[in-house]
């Protein structure tokens, strides 16, 4: 495939350009994909603990529910978020419709359920080995969420960052939300989708090269902040 | 934050305690009192319910019959007055001193005081220069006296320990069996379970000797070691192996 | 260890939040124009609306979706203008209420596009219904939008001038896509099918492989575009006064000679032919 030596060359001819326009939707990409993984984080992590932790009723069925939203095609959820931001819809007085803040709602509501899902899995076997000593000493449940939250923090890194993979990697939900608007709702994954549509295969390939370029980079830098860290004697 | 002079929240009253987990009573009517002072060593062979007992005590788990009775709490929380050292050191994942004053910050205690619990209690166990080390990157032995510290810093009136040395080395056995003589030294009661023998001997005010759920002697260390009066437990002085014999050897 | 851990909480929310903020800045005053992707793709509103905003100060927010979803965004609210290509559909738009008028903006055509040796032979063919017989009788893969897009619902109704009951068709030569005109396009394109397509998204188009226009010129083919402002009375946050300033734009001869010289590849594609004694119901009421 000669598309293949295009889209390399394409892909270095664009970060060695670094038009304004590509800068912006790299920018808007990342804006958007990492506010909607701190956020779905905060949510996502004490939930996932807590479950680990709590045993109330309807708790399997809450589980089974988080795992299987887990694999929720991002289409459904971007479905969702436009009926429910749509001027017709209950959110519509806000106006929130194709803009970035409708992008990070859908981001949220895509990878909350993969982030707490994937926390309650570390956290339920750090549970296993903390129980017994955390209320020998007299914890508080609270406490202990929290004990459990800082002492596997390293672990849930692991859990976050599936959540940005993805965040940025998803199409269906931010284009029905954002719409794709150019300046303002643009970002790698609806710029690649746009460009394929106008037959631009070798850009479309050029972009995607970059998207994954950008996916690693921000991976290797939170491996390496890791390793640091655990190197400060913080393990 | 628990004074050091607080009235003692002992004796501990077991009264008719049983522990049911399914068909199985694992135990089975205990009943006994332990006193304010000294070591007492609970022995007896695996899966008599030594450490279920313990953890009966302590509040980890809870009696599906009869009552367990702390007569000096007085309406206190007797849970604040205790700590617990597992057969495996648990560790927070955290320096060795974080490890320490999370247990203090459990307990209430004020910052400006954890500081000087925190290098007294790594002082007795000897880890002053790991202070700063991650927890979970120290040796077994020394993760046992890590544990052992944080329960000094706690100062608790009654100490459980569940076979602490059951996979340490002789070296690291001495100096746990120390720190532990020094806490007793300070007035902290010591109850502990062991299935060594030897170190039953070393450490025992009075013994406990328990098989399949049942407490079949309780006596001061000198007279059960000189000779128990149940022949189970004579047979396990002997180092005869108890479990080979469930339906010859029917307790009395 | 908790104020630890509240405090990264913390720390993470005001990270969110001040991104936030920064995508949310005060924005220029725009707004939101539900389209098809054959004008976009066909680079068009890339060439128009700089022109407009400089001229106006207004942003022109595209969405390029299938004209039956544009439509239904427009019914929903979510969009101040509508501006595809169907017109039964505009009308109808119109006549419910939801839009204020409809306008004829410009047009261009759609062709049959197939691959360059033309397994059915319908290149010469004059009529459209008449190539689309020779591609059923032959058999050759077709591949249709199926995506209730303006070029879609066209299409239906050329195999209807054929006599071809496309619903009841149970044969593995007509395919449907359901995507847009490029992706269907980049499927022909792999397939060698023939395909429907605007020409403002061919011209534009970059993967034609093997595929050529194969028929054009047939009136039935012709594309008419059109423009409404949404109704205000229906949905009263729609931003009547700056949509209908761009709606008056379009069908000014300013915008009109715009639209005239938008070329690809040194090919003109659209004509305007807005009425050109059209009176602009806003001049009054609006400036």
């Amino acid at each position: 495939m000669t598309d293949f030596g295009a889209a390399i060359s394409t892909a270095f001819a664009l970060v060695a350009h670094l038009d304004r326009d590509l800068s912006e939707v790299v920018l808007l990409s990342l804006k958007v994909s990492i506010s909607a993984v701190l956020i779905a984080s905060v949510i996502g992590l004490p939930i996932g603990a807590a479950l680990a932790l709590f045993r109330f009723p309807g708790r399997t069925i809450f589980i089974v529910v988080l795992n299987a939203f887990m694999g929720l095609p991002p289409v459904v959820i971007g479905l969702i978020v436009y009926l429910l931001l749509s001027r017709a819809g209950p959110f519509g007085v806000f106006g929130l419709l194709f803009t970035p803040t409708a992008m990070i709602i859908a981001q949220v509501l895509l990878i909350t359920p993969l982030i707490a899902a994937l926390a309650r899995q570390v956290m339920e076997t750090l549970w296993l080995e903390y129980e017994e000593q955390l209320r020998s000493l007299g914890t508080t449940p609270l406490r202990a969420l929290g004990a459990l939250l800082w002492d596997g923090r390293f672990s849930l890194m692991t859990a976050v960052l599936a959540g940005f993979g993805r965040a940025i990697a998803e199409v269906g939900a931010v284009m029905i939300v954002g719409g794709n608007i150019d300046h303002v709702t643009r970002v790698m994954t609806t710029s690649i989708a746009l460009e394929v549509s106008k037959g631009n295969l070798a850009l479309a390939l050029g972009l995607g090269i970059i998207l994954v370029v950008l996916s690693v980079l921000v991976n290797g830098m939170v491996y390496f902040l890791r390793g640091n860290q655990r190197q400060g004697g913080t393990l | 934050m628990i004074q050091a002079d607080a009235p003692t929240i002992l004796p501990l009253e077991l009264k008719d305690v049983s522990l049911q987990a399914g068909q199985h009573r694992l135990i089975k009517d205990v009943s006994c009192t332990l006193d304010a002072k000294d070591v007492t060593i609970i022995i007896g062979p695996n899966g008599a319910g030594k450490s279920l007992l313990l953890r009966l005590c302590h509040g980890l788990l809870t009696p599906s019959a009869g009552a367990i009775h702390w007569h000096g709490a007085n309406g206190r929380d007797p849970s604040l007055y205790q700590a617990m050292v597992f057969q495996r050191p648990v560790m927070l994942r955290r320096s060795v001193r974080a490890n320490i004053d999370f247990a203090l910050s459990l307990r209430k205690v004020p910052r400006r005081l954890r500081h000087n619990l925190i290098e007294e209690a790594l002082h007795r166990a000897g880890l002053n220069r790991f202070a700063k080390t991650p927890a979970r990157v120290l040796s077994f032995g020394e993760q046992q006296r890590l544990a052992l510290a944080r329960s000094w810093a706690l100062r608790p009136q009654i100490l459980f320990l569940d076979e602490p040395t059951a996979s340490i080395d002789p070296a690291a056995t001495h100096v746990i069996e120390e720190v532990i003589m020094a806490m007793r030294k300070e007035g902290t009661k010591i109850v502990m379970c062991t299935h060594d023998l030897g170190q039953a001997r070393r450490l025992a005010d009075e013994v406990i000797f328990l098989h399949r759920g049942r407490i079949l002697e309780k006596s001061g260390a000198a007279e059960f070691f000189a000779g128990p009066k149940n022949d189970l437990a004579q047979a396990f002085l002997r180092g005869e192996l108890l479990w080979w014999h469930r339906r010859e050897l029917t307790p009395p | 260890m908790n104020t630890k851990i509240i405090r990264v909480g913390f720390l993470a929310v005001a990270l969110a939040l001040s991104l936030f903020a920064q995508t949310a800045r005060a924005e220029t005053p725009f707004i939101i124009v539900a389209s098809t992707s054959s004008t976009q793709n066909s680079g068009l509103f890339d060439f128009l609306l700089p022109k407009f905003q400089r001229q106006s100060g207004i942003d022109v927010r595209v969405l390029a979706v299938g004209t039956g979803q544009a439509v239904r965004l427009a019914r929903n609210g979510d969009a101040d203008i509508l501006f595809v290509h169907h017109k039964p559909s505009e009308e109808k738009f119109v006549a419910d209420g939801f839009g204020v008028a409809r306008f004829d903006v410009m047009y261009n055509e759609f062709v049959i596009v197939g691959p360059a040796r033309d397994p059915a032979a319908i290149a010469g063919t004059v009529s459209a219904a008449a190539a689309l017989n020779l591609i059923a009788g032959a058999e050759a893969p077709f591949v249709s939008r199926g995506d209730d897009s303006g070029t879609h619902k066209r299409e239906i109704s050329l195999w209807q001038q054929a006599g071809i009951d496309i619903a009841g068709l149970t044969s593995n030569w007509y395919r449907e896509t359901g995507s847009g005109m490029g992706a269907t396009l980049n499927i022909a394109a792999a397939m060698e099918a023939y395909t429907l397509a605007d020409s403002g998204t061919w011209l534009n188009f970059h993967n034609r492989q093997g595929l050529k226009i194969l028929l054009r010129g047939d009136p039935l083919l012709f594309n008419q575009y059109g423009v409404i402002l949404v109704n205000k009375a229906t949905h009263p946050h729609v931003k009547s006064i700056l949509g209908q300033r761009f709606v008056d734009w379009l069908l000014s001869p300013a915008g009109q000679d715009a639209i005239n010289s938008f070329a690809i590849g040194g090919e003109r594609a659209f004509t305007a032919n807005a009425p050109a004694d059209i009176v602009l119901p806003s001049k009054e009421q609006s400036e």
